[in-house]
């Protein structure tokens, strides 16, 4: 409950600080950095609880999801993934790796132009599926794809 | 300004493909020091905002999962030469980076 309150206070404080500084003309609304950054989604230690704080949870499967990883990566510190959606109407790619002690890696939210398509490098624990779930129109879609790892990128 | 950050775009008919490698350590948190047995803090980049001609075309959130020395591919749609790029990304102590290109 007191946990529960002081995210509230914090909440309101910053959102409150963030509109006084777009109204007194010092921040224009597109250098904002994104919203607080998710903890809950970030730390969250499954796919269904990470999925469900990224409101994606009962995403469809879709074919129109292409994910290019490595068969097999030798190390799982560099795991490089491209994501390319071609589910129209696409803003939002999330990808997550589902035996990682915290599944979500990254959320990203395209705007103005930006294609649906995103290349980084990523670590995993050990062979996993790669899952990536996309919001497009409203609805939300997951892919996966499965990535050998023979050593691990976590933990010592 | 272009601090901690290497950037390279090339423009495809009327595509920009962006190619973003920023200099960041990316400890997740969960690596013991081999000396002291201690863990090692978190400390990872965890909002990354890219902006063309000043309008926002990708907002990103990372968890310490991304790899080392990050890299970030993306594409614009309508990107045109002489355009300016500038991704600023600011990781989990408030320490900034950030780097501009012109497309």
């Amino acid at each position: 409950m007191n946990q529960m309150r002081r995210t509230f206070l914090k909440g309101t404080g910053a959102a409150g600080t963030v509109a006084v500084a777009i109204a007194a003309g010092l921040l224009k609304p597109g250098q904002v950095l994104a919203a607080e950054w998710n903890k809950e989604a970030f730390g969250a230690k499954n796919m269904a609880d990470a999925m469900k704080n990224l409101n994606v949870a009962g995403a469809a499967e879709s074919k129109d999801i292409l994910i290019k990883v490595p068969d097999i990566a030798e190390n799982g510190v560099v795991v490089p993934v491209e994501v390319t959606s071609k589910i129209p109407g696409t803003t939002s790619i999330m990808i997550f790796v589902e035996k990682n002690a915290s599944p979500l890696v990254a959320e990203f939210e395209l705007s103005n132009g930006a294609e649906a398509y995103i290349s980084t490098r990523i670590k995993m624990a050990s062979t996993s599926h790669v899952r990536v779930a996309v919001k497009a129109g409203g609805k939300a879609y997951t892919a996966s794809k499965e990535v050998k790892v023979t050593l691990g990128g976590c933990g010592g | 300004m272009a601090d901690g950050m290497k950037m390279r775009t090339t423009l495809q008919g009327d595509t920009a493909d962006v190619k973003v490698l920023m200099n960041h350590i990316m400890e997740t948190g969960t690596r013991k020091d081999a000396k002291t047995g201690k863990l090692i803090p978190a400390h990872f980049i965890n909002h990354i905002v890219a902006t063309l001609n000043g309008k926002t075309v990708l907002e990103a959130q990372w968890g310490p999962a991304v790899s080392k020395n990050p890299f970030l591919g993306f594409r614009i749609k309508g990107a045109k030469a002489g355009d300016k790029l500038v991704v600023n990304a600011e990781d989990n102590k408030g320490e900034k980076l950030s780097g501009e290109a012109t497309i």
